[in-house]
């Protein structure tokens, strides 16, 4: 279980706009009649959607009316799973798997190539341009590491340089496209060996 | 080494396309109607002829897991719930089978759900997985305007519905009851054992839960026969397997090979061996993060199967290889392990809440040089405090990563504490009192 602080500034209210009020619609039909309270995570990811990747408390208790369920039912699970974020985040927001596998293949210069370009500290947003970051645990994509994940996309097979760009690019506000930066097909072993280890960050 | 035609992923890298006529080319779809038409009873003796094993990481026979569901339905609906919520350090393989093999896990669940009599499936993805759940999501689309899916599924005269439901980033909700606490939209705490989901699951109803894997190569043995699937590997541990070859290697990948093969060979032909050559391997964890190192005497020697790897006291987990050369710091490693579990444990038992983060601060100082010589074994006893004392395999899953690095590394973890203890007598006292302890006079 992750700490996770409510953010200070707080919006006063919040509705779903139309569209994603077709969707919640949608989402009710998965699951039984009279277990509504199961579009509780759903329902959270739309609202963080809605309002810029993160979850206000007025959200919480929108959904809360909506599903006719305590608000502290909302609340304990928007604060239990880490991928609900209750403070604002950056245009872009990575996530940097700092576990095992992608440490033993450099993770932690990635983190301090971060720290460098976007802010010295985690969940800051940079000065320049939109971005924040956070260490994460493990993305599962470890043959592919070290990696990052840039909103919903995954960043993988990195180096020390492919990460600078990809950072530059994404202060520019002109993201480069996910996937293998070594040009690799998908999981599959490479021809070419890696040799030595030398071409991972 | 398994025969090209004896694999059942072969699109496992996207070489040959993952929409839904790419997939019947692959003979996906076949003749599943035919399959269904046998019966319930010879899809489930099929399945235990062929000696499947979970392959979600406990190993537990599949067909056997099948026939605990209720031979009739009651006054409550069946679910199957399929575990895709892949969190495991190391493991990667049901990402590539919800990206590449969407159909074989769509076909899979249809003869699974209606082995367990349940008309309505949950596919439990984890969050991070979005592009993955969509690619499924259009898989599932394009079975259901193929009349695979829905009504009268495939024209097997079975009703049959998909649902894909999103975690949120927690790994506890890999843990089948935490994953159905989740799916009720509730914090993702795991329950009490029994009663076992085959009786009382997902909302109270009669709940199979099965790992993608597991699932996806079901249609694969049905159609070629239990016993086709049984002549593969070792006995008892027997199929094909998907491994992930992460870390200190040359190419890591994922690749699909026969359960039982040495695992110098795994790493030497498929991942282009172990960086700086097959000498500077110092540990291989086997099986994803909780499972317990292998140093590399064993390593020399050991396959990949069940069975072996528990005899060595480790285990094939997910089989999430992850190879750690002489040139990276063990117990780093380890801590950083640690530091997942302390961040990942749910919260609900002491031993495993507490100990978790104990275990992590012990290692963090061991790492910074600070810790003390009596902490080697305060950090042993309190692995001890968390296994067997917690509701799930979350505590085992933590405490036997750092017990496997005491074990097999324990000269390097006293080599590094430099300080001498605060308290210098030695106390008799176990750190955390406990009552099995207790009994033995230790207290």
């Amino acid at each position: 279980m992750s700490l996770k602080k409510v953010h200070e500034d707080q919006p006063k209210d919040f509705k779903f706009n139309s569209e994603n009020l077709k969707k919640v619609e949608e989402i009710f039909k998965r699951y039984p009649e009279k277990n509504k309270k199961s579009a509780v995570m759903p329902l959270l990811y739309l609202a963080q959607r809605q309002n810029d990747n993160w979850i206000p408390l007025a959200a919480m208790k929108y959904i809360a009316n909506y599903l006719s369920i305590p608000y502290i039912s909302v609340y304990e699970v928007a604060t239990f799973y880490t991928m609900y974020n209750l403070a604002p985040v950056g245009k872009y927001f990575i996530q940097v798997c700092t576990t095992t596998p992608c440490l033993i293949r450099g993770a932690d210069k990635i983190v301090k190539l971060c720290k460098d370009k976007i802010s010295p500290n985690e969940n800051e947003i940079s000065k320049q341009g939109s971005c924040s970051w956070m260490e994460v645990e493990c993305l599962g994509a470890c043959v592919s590491a070290p990696m990052v994940q840039i909103n919903d996309d995954y960043y993988e097979d990195l180096d020390e340089k492919n990460t600078k760009d990809i950072l530059e690019s994404l202060i520019k506000d002109k993201p480069l496209k996910p996937g293998s930066y070594r040009g690799r097909k998908n999981t599959a072993p490479e021809k070419k060996l890696n040799t030595n280890g030398e071409n991972h960050a | 080494m398994l025969k090209k035609e004896d694999k059942i992923f072969k699109n496992l890298y996207n070489e040959l396309g993952w929409d839904i006529e790419s997939s019947l080319k692959r003979d996906d779809w076949k003749n599943t109607k035919d399959l269904i038409s046998k019966g319930r009873e010879w899809i489930i003796n099929e399945v235990k002829t062929s000696e499947l094993r979970g392959r979600g990481g406990a190993g537990f026979s599949t067909g056997l897991k099948w026939s605990f569901a209720p031979k009739e339905v009651g006054s409550r609906p069946h679910y199957l719930v399929i575990n895709a919520d892949e969190s495991e350090p190391g493991t990667c393989k049901d990402r590539d089978i919800l990206r590449f093999e969407p159909q074989k896990l769509i076909e899979g669940c249809l003869i699974a759900g209606f082995a367990v009599n349940a008309h309505v499936c949950y596919i439990y993805i984890r969050g991070e997985y979005l592009n993955e759940g969509k690619r499924l999501q259009e898989a599932i689309d394009q079975a259901y305007e193929k009349k695979y899916l829905g009504k009268n599924a495939c024209g097997s005269g079975w009703d049959f519905d998909i649902h894909i439901h999103f975690g949120a980033g927690a790994y506890i909700c890999g843990e089948e009851t935490a994953l159905l606490e989740s799916i009720e939209g509730n914090k993702g705490q795991p329950r009490l054992k029994p009663p076992f989901p085959a009786l009382v699951g997902l909302y109270g109803c009669p709940t199979i839960v099965n790992n993608v894997e597991t699932i996806a190569v079901v249609p694969t043995i049905l159609r070629r026969g239990g016993k086709w699937f049984s002549s593969i590997g070792k006995p008892k541990n027997t199929g094909t397997k998907i491994f992930c070859i992460s870390g200190n290697v040359n190419s890591p990948c994922n690749v699909e090979e026969e359960m039982g093969i040495p695992l110098k060979e795994l790493i030497e032909k498929h991942a282009g061996g172990v960086v700086g050559g097959w000498e500077n391997l110092q540990a291989v964890i086997p099986g994803g993060s909780s499972m317990p190192l292998l140093p590399k005497k064993i390593c020399d020697t050991i396959t990949m199967d069940f069975d072996s790897l528990i005899e060595n006291k480790s285990g094939l987990g997910t089989a999430g290889i992850v190879v750690i050369n002489k040139d990276q710091d063990i117990v780093e490693c380890m801590a950083r392990i640690a530091r997942f579990y302390k961040h990942e444990s749910c919260g609900q038992c002491t031993p495993c809440r507490e100990g978790s983060g104990w275990m992590w601060r012990i290692l963090d100082r061991v790492v910074k040089r600070k810790a003390t010589y009596g902490d080697v074994e305060l950090l042993s006893d309190v692995t001890k405090q968390i296994e067997g004392h917690t509701i799930c395999a979350f505590g085992e899953g933590s405490a036997w990563p750092v017990q496997g690095l005491l074990r097999h590394f324990r000269k390097e973890v006293e080599s590094r504490c430099r300080e001498e203890p605060l308290i210098k007598k030695k106390l008799n006292n176990p750190y955390l009192v406990d009552q099995h302890l207790l009994e033995n006079k230790n207290a």
